[in-house]
């Protein structure tokens, strides 16, 4: 399993987009610090470019190589090698390289220019969600055979996750505005891996306040100490329940 | 050595492999002769576990192939379309599949490669190679590991006169080891004098399997190829 990790990371390196995109990450956080006076506004501009951008990168780029390595994936299951054992090598060398990258272009800056604390909780979540989308973007391509409908797919799970999904929050929210929905939201939070990175890092900066009632919810359940852990296990299912179901359907999957 | 007990495979409406049953032994060479579509890639592709049959099974050496991957050291296999990672080099590529199959005891089977002077042109990229050359390094990499089954889906397909010698020669030396051959190929003549049994498949069955005697026995032809044409007549 090393050694198909080994030959995934140096065909990334070899393709070079994750060195643009560790570049293009570094020069917009360095520019992001560099044009506020105030890091922890720079931080919350850096926040929402995240969210945004960290997702769809991991998700699109895996897919498509995902579909581009086909040739190699057919090559590796005629050999005698165990099928769930490509599989986790190529989600390890993906994962590795999008973390690595992310780290390097966000997570340093990030550590330099902003307070420990909340840095540290912005890189970490930053690294979560790289590796939940590179999980969501080899199931969306195993399931699909098709190349342009699961790079299709895995755009249109971008959009739900970072836009729809807000839409639809809202639109229940105000909907049922008569009523005590925040225990609610607690949960919704946990339908949506960048949703619950969002929340965890706003409440680490000074503006939660700003959020009212739900807000002294949110930090009574995600501040405390169970509330961590139970955001991370969270991550973690939201990282491992796609990465297992794929891992499921590759191993039936016709070559 | 390989039998397989009713496998059935269906594409969606289509049944690409229709209740097949097979047995090869040591030492064999057989050849899998049918028209286009009718199953024969697919059957390979369930004996390497690249496909997953719907029902039925596949035994390798009275193991069953779905609850095991290890079998496949044993085998070599060139690809009907060889299909590589387009930007390694044919010496990345050998050098990837050594280290990945890593077998110390045994020597490397290197014969191919230096008789189809892939030696000279290692630094190429697999993406810059011909039809051609893509299948001699198929077949290199089929010999590579000295594998007891060969499994070769249409392997002269692509090749120049000269080099479909080279490798039926390799076969015929690979044979009288008493390893087991399993060959496809339209070109009926290239095969004639390697064959020992021929396996006829069309529309996903099994239309028969005999053995080179007694099938130029029964059709009253000397060479395969009058032979398998005399068969698919009468059907």
């Amino acid at each position: 399993m090393k050694k198909i990790i080994k030959y995934v990371l140096l065909d990334l390196l070899r393709n070079r987009i994750t060195i643009a995109y560790t570049l293009f990450l570094l020069i917009i956080s360095m520019s992001v610090f560099n044009l506020e006076d105030n890091p922890s506004k720079g931080i919350l501009s850096l926040l929402n470019l995240i969210l945004i951008i960290v997702p769809l990168v991991s998700i699109v780029f895996s897919t498509i190589y995902v579909y581009n390595a086909a040739e190699f994936i057919e090559l590796l299951v005629s050999q005698p090698l165990k099928r769930i054992n490509i599989w986790l090598s190529i989600f390890t060398g993906l994962a590795l390289s999008m973390s690595v990258a992310f780290l390097v272009g966000c997570g340093l800056p990030i550590l330099i220019y902003a307070s420990f604390d909340v840095g540290i909780i912005m890189t970490a979540m930053g690294l979560m969600i790289s590796i939940v989308f590179v999980a969501i973007a080899l199931l969306a391509s195993v399931l699909t055979r098709d190349k342009a409908k699961g790079i299709g797919v895995s755009i249109l799970l971008w959009f739900y996750f970072t836009l729809i999904f807000d839409g639809i929050v809202l639109f229940l929210l105000f909907q049922f505005i008569d009523y005590p929905m925040e225990k609610t939201m607690i949960l919704f939070s946990c339908l949506n891996p960048v949703d619950l990175a969002r929340i965890l890092i706003l409440l680490k900066l000074d503006i939660s306040a700003l959020m009212g009632a739900t807000s002294a919810i949110f930090r009574n359940f995600f501040g405390s100490q169970w509330g961590m852990m139970a955001t991370i296990l969270i991550m973690a299912a939201w990282a491992f329940l796609p990465l297992w179901w794929s891992v499921r359907k590759f191993n039936r999957k016709d070559l | 050595m390989i039998i397989a007990t009713n496998v059935t495979k269906k594409f969606g409406k289509l049944t690409a492999l229709d209740n097949v049953s097979v047995t090869c032994n040591k030492g064999q060479t057989i050849s899998l002769i049918g028209p286009n579509g009718s199953g024969k890639t697919t059957f390979i592709k369930c004996l390497l576990g690249m496909v997953v049959p719907d029902s039925g099974f596949i035994t390798f050496n009275q193991q069953n192939i779905a609850l095991n991957w290890e079998y496949r050291a044993a085998i070599g296999y060139m690809p009907q379309i060889g299909r590589y990672p387009e930007n390694m080099t044919i010496a990345q590529l050998f050098d990837m599949m050594k280290d990945i199959r890593k077998k110390s005891t045994h020597q490397f089977d290197e014969e191919l490669i230096q008789s189809f002077k892939l030696d000279t042109m290692l630094d190429k990229r697999m993406g810059a190679l011909s039809g051609g050359t893509r299948q001699k390094v198929s077949a290199s990499m089929a010999f590579l590991f000295n594998p007891d089954v060969l499994i070769l889906d249409e392997p002269t397909a692509g090749l120049d006169p000269l080099s479909t010698e080279i490798l039926k020669e390799k076969i015929r030396r690979e044979k009288q080891k008493g390893k087991l051959v399993l060959i496809t190929s339209h070109i009926l003549s290239d095969l004639d004098d390697i064959v020992t049994e021929v396996i006829y498949m069309q529309d996903g069955k099994l239309r028969f399997h005999k053995s080179l005697d007694q099938l130029q026995h029964d059709t009253g032809e000397s060479k395969l190829s009058r032979a398998i044409a005399h068969v698919m007549q009468s059907k």
